[in-house]
């Protein structure tokens, strides 16, 4: 199961991350013999069973709508690499 | 007076505070003196926080959020990140007044199988230094181990709580799933994590989980406890049905010395009355890995979607724009196995791979989950390896990322079926520590501790490590 550099370039802007230049191969490489293992799953025929999603037979869990205080302005900012007028700053989307 | 933190059991530990012959700041005094004497070169701990209290010291991983305390989970992308709240696992540890000894070092959120993928590098294993405590809880098996903490709660994926248990010679409990709480446990993979405790015996073991568990209306996807945790006592094994998986007893990598180890284990318990044969999980352990590669990183890929340079941890120097800011900040940020298995997860997410890859193994997991049941028809616990090797060198296979995944072979085909699992030390092989794996129905977590105890004091295993006697 080989993974082509175009689909690595791809999966990596999806994911949000930027692979430097020199490195793509490497990646490339290491990704395709792990695709080669995990491909196994298709050996076996599923066409009837069902997906498990969570081992719980939970449906829905419902509880009281009551309300609560939330974190404090300050509190939820304490941690921001750059914050600004009481909220993140970021760049400009470009 | 001199406390052996080596030897010392919560239990008893809890005894010393009851009866005065111990105070509070005595006792954290021990644990430091002991950090000093053996953390630098253990490296347990990523933050000691040292408190003092009423209750028995903990270790917690350091993917376990603790207000006011450092917790990166292992990873670059958290340095610096001071929680402003609680998981609930450790509201309810200060709830019975258990001071905080430290975070424990771990994988990079929780991805790994020897602690080497943590950013702050690895922690080393009691029993020889040279040698990897396991993981991804590996921080807090060897805190443990090491005498640094008499107790310490770990999380488990594929293996993380069991795994380390076992190669430091440690009681790890990975429970059922849905009865701990994972609110404020950052996450990994949110159809498998667990978190559990690491102790030296069982009933510390026993008693510790007592604390953590049950229903909390923060985390929807936990459920109320079938029955009261009990403190195990039981002294033998009578009636009690044991199955012998073939395939997680034969599985290729299984060290000769582990398995003489284990089979003298299943002898213990037919010796205790225990009535032991043969079963068979053909597909589970067949396909279970590669079943878990891709639900796995699947999962995480989202859950790490989170870290983005924005509201908390890391954020790359100058960015030139917001997807510049974003792409290097996560590349930067996450070490190799954690991009690896988000761009893994991506793909097989992505569209035109989906049914394929992720869809297909969660079909995978349902034949998991069927393979157990028809076990646990014939059989009230299931017993394996834990690892198919005891703790293996430092580097020996941190460049090879799929010999490295072989490590859970044995302990990811129960996790994908939600079943706790118990480690139990059950001799040496080569010096280092064997685990036994005792797998059980959901639920069935005061059976498991039951049949560990008696099995524990039928094996007499001594949890200090040779070198530090």
């Amino acid at each position: 199961m080989a993974i082509t550099r175009e689909q690595v370039l791809h999966v990596a802007r999806l994911a949000r991350l930027r692979i430097p230049e020199g490195e793509v191969e490497a990646v490339q490489a290491q990704l395709g013999a792990i695709l080669d293992a995990v491909s196994k799953v298709s050996e076996l025929d599923l066409a009837g069973a069902e997906p498990t999603s969570h081992p719980l037979d939970l449906v829905n869990t419902w509880d009281e709508d009551i309300s609560r205080p939330s974190l404090p302005r300050e509190e939820a900012l304490a941690n921001a690499p750059d914050p600004a007028e009481n909220a993140f700053r970021v760049p400009s989307a470009g | 007076m001199t406390l052996d933190t080596l030897r010392l059991t919560a239990e008893e530990t809890a005894g010393l505070i009851e009866r005065r012959e111990v105070s509070p700041r005595e006792l954290t005094g021990a644990y430091m003196r002991a950090i000093d004497e053996r953390d630098g070169e253990l490296h347990a701990y990523l933050h000691v926080a040292g408190e003092i209290g009423p209750g028995v010291p903990i270790a917690i991983k350091d993917c376990i959020t603790t207000s006011g305390v450092p917790t990166t989970a292992g990873s670059r992308i958290l340095q610096g990140y001071v929680p402003v709240f609680d998981s609930t696992v450790f509201a309810r540890c200060r709830a019975m007044g258990l001071p905080l000894i430290g975070k424990s070092n771990m994988d990079e959120f929780a991805m790994g199988s020897s602690t080497e993928n943590s950013a702050y590098g690895p922690s080393r294993n009691p029993w020889d230094p040279e040698r990897v405590p396991g993981g991804s809880s590996g921080g807090s098996a060897a805190a443990v181990a090491g005498g640094l903490a008499p107790w310490a709660l770990g999380s488990d994926t594929g293996g993380s709580i069991k795994q380390p248990a076992a190669l430091c010679g440690l009681v790890g409990l990975r429970p059922t799933y849905g009865t701990v709480s994972r609110y404020g446990v950052i996450a990994f993979a949110s159809s498998l994590d667990q978190v559990g405790p690491i102790t030296r015996t069982v009933r510390d073991n026993a008693w510790l989980y007592s604390i953590i568990a049950g229903r909390d209306p923060l985390d929807s996807t936990t459920v109320d406890l079938p029955e009261q945790v009990r403190v195990p006592t039981a002294e033998s094994l009578n009636g009690l049905r044991v199955g012998v998986p073939r395939e997680l007893n034969e599985a290729e990598g299984i060290e000769p010395g582990v398995t003489a180890s284990v089979q003298r284990a299943i002898a213990l318990a037919e010796e205790l009355g225990a009535e032991v044969g043969e079963v068979s999980l053909p597909r589970s352990v067949e396909y279970g890995l590669a079943c878990y590669y891709l639900i796995a990183p699947a999962e995480a890929s989202s859950n790490l979607a989170r870290y983005d340079g924005v509201r908390y941890g890391y954020r790359a120097e100058a960015p030139a724009d917001l997807l510049d800011l974003y792409e290097r900040t996560r590349w930067e940020g996450f070490g190799a196995e954690s991009r690896r298995r988000i761009l893994l997860g991506t793909y097989a997410l992505s569209a035109g791979y989906y049914d394929a890859f992720y869809g297909q193994a969660q079909k995978v997991r349902t034949l998991i989950g069927q393979e157990f049941a028809a076990a646990f028809e014939r059989y009230d616990l299931l017993v394996s390896p834990t690892s198919p090797t005891v703790a293996f060198r430092i580097g020996e296979k941190a460049e090879n990322p799929l010999a490295m995944y072989l490590s859970d072979v044995l302990t990811i085909p129960p996790n994908m079926a939600g079943l706790p699992g118990l480690n139990i030390p059950c001799g040496l092989s080569e010096g280092l520590p064997v685990g036994l794996q005792l797998i059980g129905p959901q639920f069935s977590e005061n059976l498991l501790f039951a049949a560990g105890h008696a099995l524990e004091r039928a094996i007499g295993f001594d949890p200090v490590p040779e070198r530090l006697r």
